[in-house]
């Protein structure tokens, strides 16, 4: 099952299949080797020691030391961590921290949470969402000019999980610096994918997530650059350092050191497949579909791996079902069974009307994408959309 | 989230889909803020509703309970037609996902629109009808 692909699979920056040689490293920590990595004996200090090599993997693909790095239990948990240990620790500067209008829920709800507790007598917090472009691009000069003597963290996404759109992570981070303000961004969709360095700039913190490379799900790390005022999310055992407590999920964190290591070996070359691949089914859509929008920036500002359009006239969701009965996966900032009825913050912010929102499909391509897949989807895809325009009232 | 066979035989082949030349009432319901737009169609003779077509912007739910309710609504008399609630149409295909239950009642209220624009026209009332909540555009 593992080799043939049953199914077309468009959606890997929901998710990756797991690398075959990350689960073989994993295996045996959930067998043999399966001792506490806090115990003092062998079996203990193998498991903590293979920690230690997944740390220097980890480290090692994103340019830190490993002492920098830290496991948690997701992307989401990164993210939380970040911000409400930097707000925590700095709470003698002020409680006002920036972002943008098209993070992830994992930051945006973390900052939305803290306000509502703070409006209901919690401690003080002030958010600024900064917007974008039409591409998706935060521009320097608003970043610059949001920050007060009482910002306290800035947190701007690498590369956006919707529309793929690359952020100048650099020079943000740059005017963080400048300003003494703590810069995290959450890089969960760019590690593994493209160059991602924190010794280029002045990043302070960085969210990982493992499932995005090939690693299993329920692993991720924050990068925490030495000497960053951050307090703990989690307490209890002394793990992580002292720092994230609770006993290691060893076998996930060994699968992402490997997962990592690997996907660094093949990112130069993954790239170029993929960017190839990627404008293929841009300009094949962009052909067959009249009425389409792509969605996000182009060429070496968007992920190599990320087509996202809105189809006029049809909502996401009957996309979805067609494709889903031939057996082929995407996903869609439709919205019509989240409780808010809110199509897609993300396309919303590119100054797009809700219609668009609604109509946009992400197509993401990973390792085991093929031309072939490709070619499965174009001769399906543009009869779905035909059949869907054709019971559509607004394409009257 | 998973529909019922009967949902997605709705979804994937839906019944009724177009529209109807010189309709006796048409009713648009939805707005695309909250993703599902209806506009229904009604051919109505002697009282009775002939035929029934839709168009739909909408999600799998909103497309089926579309096909159900003109299904539903051909063959009936007007006062047999008010009596079709979304609750009607959902448990004739089978139950929707609580999340869904909202786009069931835009059957019903396009169906209601529907009718309201058919008691205009012909400058009637028909007892227990509200008029349609304005649509935005
Ligand atoms: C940009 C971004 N941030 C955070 C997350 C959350 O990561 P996780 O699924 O590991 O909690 C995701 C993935 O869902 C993501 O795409
Ligand atoms: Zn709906």
């Amino acid at each position: 099952m593992n080799t043939q692909k049953p199914f077309l699979y468009f959606d890997n920056a929901a998710t990756t299949p797991l690398h075959p040689k990350a689960l073989d490293a994993m295996l045996p920590y959930f067998t043999e080797r399966y001792g506490n990595p806090s115990g003092i004996y062998s079996i203990g200090r193998d498991a903590k020691k293979a920690i230690n090599q997944a740390r220097e993997q980890v480290a090692t693909a994103i340019g830190a030391n490993p002492t920098e790095i830290f496991f948690t239990g997701s992307g989401t948990e990164a993210n939380n961590w970040a911000i409400k240990g930097v707000l925590e620790a700095s709470r003698e500067k002020g409680s006002h921290i920036i972002t943008t209008q098209i993070e992830h829920h994992a930051v945006i709800y973390v900052c939305e949470e803290l306000e509502k507790q703070a409006k209901s007598g919690g401690k003080p917090v002030e958010v600024t969402y900064l917007p974008v472009d039409s591409q998706g691009f935060v521009s320097a000069d608003d970043l610059a000019a949001a920050i007060r003597p009482d910002t306290v963290l800035i947190s701007i996404m690498w590369a956006n999980n919707e529309i793929g759109t690359i952020q100048p992570i650099a020079k943000f981070a740059e005017i963080a610096h400048k300003n003494g303000v703590i810069f995290h961004t959450d890089a969960v969709q760019a590690v593994g994918h493209i160059p991602v360095s924190v010794q280029d700039s002045p990043i302070n913190l960085l969210t990982i997530s493992g499932h995005k490379f090939g690693a299993p799900k329920g692993v991720g790390a924050l990068y925490i650059r030495k000497g960053t005022k951050i307090a703990a999310l989690l307490n209890g055992g002394a793990q992580e350092r002292n720092r994230r407590a609770g006993t290691e999920n060893v076998a996930s964190i060994v699968g992402m050191g490997a997962a990592l290591e690997i996907s660094m070996t093949e990112q130069e070359s993954e790239f170029v497949r993929l960017t190839e691949m990627r404008d293929n089914l841009i300009d094949r859509i962009k052909t067959a579909i009249p009425k389409v929008t792509l969605n996000g920036a182009t060429g070496k500002n968007r992920l190599p791996n990320n087509v996202n359009f809105s189809f006029d006239y049809i909502e996401g969701e009957s996309i979805l079902l067609l494709l889903d009965m031939n057996n082929c996966c995407a996903s869609s900032g439709s919205a019509c069974s989240s409780a808010s009825l809110e199509p897609s913050h993300v396309i919303m912010a590119l100054g797009a009307d809700h219609e668009q929102a609604h109509s946009s499909i992400r197509f993401s391509l990973g390792r085991l994408s093929t031309y072939e897949e490709i070619d499965a989807l174009m001769a399906i895809l543009p009869k779905f959309i035909e059949q869907l325009r054709a019971m559509s009232p607004l394409a009257e | 989230m998973e529909y019922t066979e009967k949902v997605m035989d709705h979804f994937a082949n839906p019944r009724n889909v177009g529209t109807i030349e010189n309709a006796s009432g048409v009713g648009t319901v939805g707005n695309a803020q909250c993703g599902d737009i209806m506009k229904v169609y009604l051919k109505i003779e002697d009282n009775i509703v002939e035929d029934a077509k839709f168009k739909t912007f909408g999600c799998g739910a909103a497309v089926a309970t579309s096909s159900m309710a003109t299904e539903l609504i051909i063959g009936k008399t007007i006062d047999e037609a008010l009596k079709i609630t979304n609750k009607t149409v959902m448990d004739a295909l089978g139950g929707l996902p609580p999340v869904k239950v909202h786009c069931s009642c835009l059957a019903e209220e396009a169906l209601h629109a529907a009718l309201w624009d058919y008691a205009e026209k012909h400058g009637i009332t028909i007892d227990g009808l509200k008029p349609p909540e304005e649509v935005e555009h």
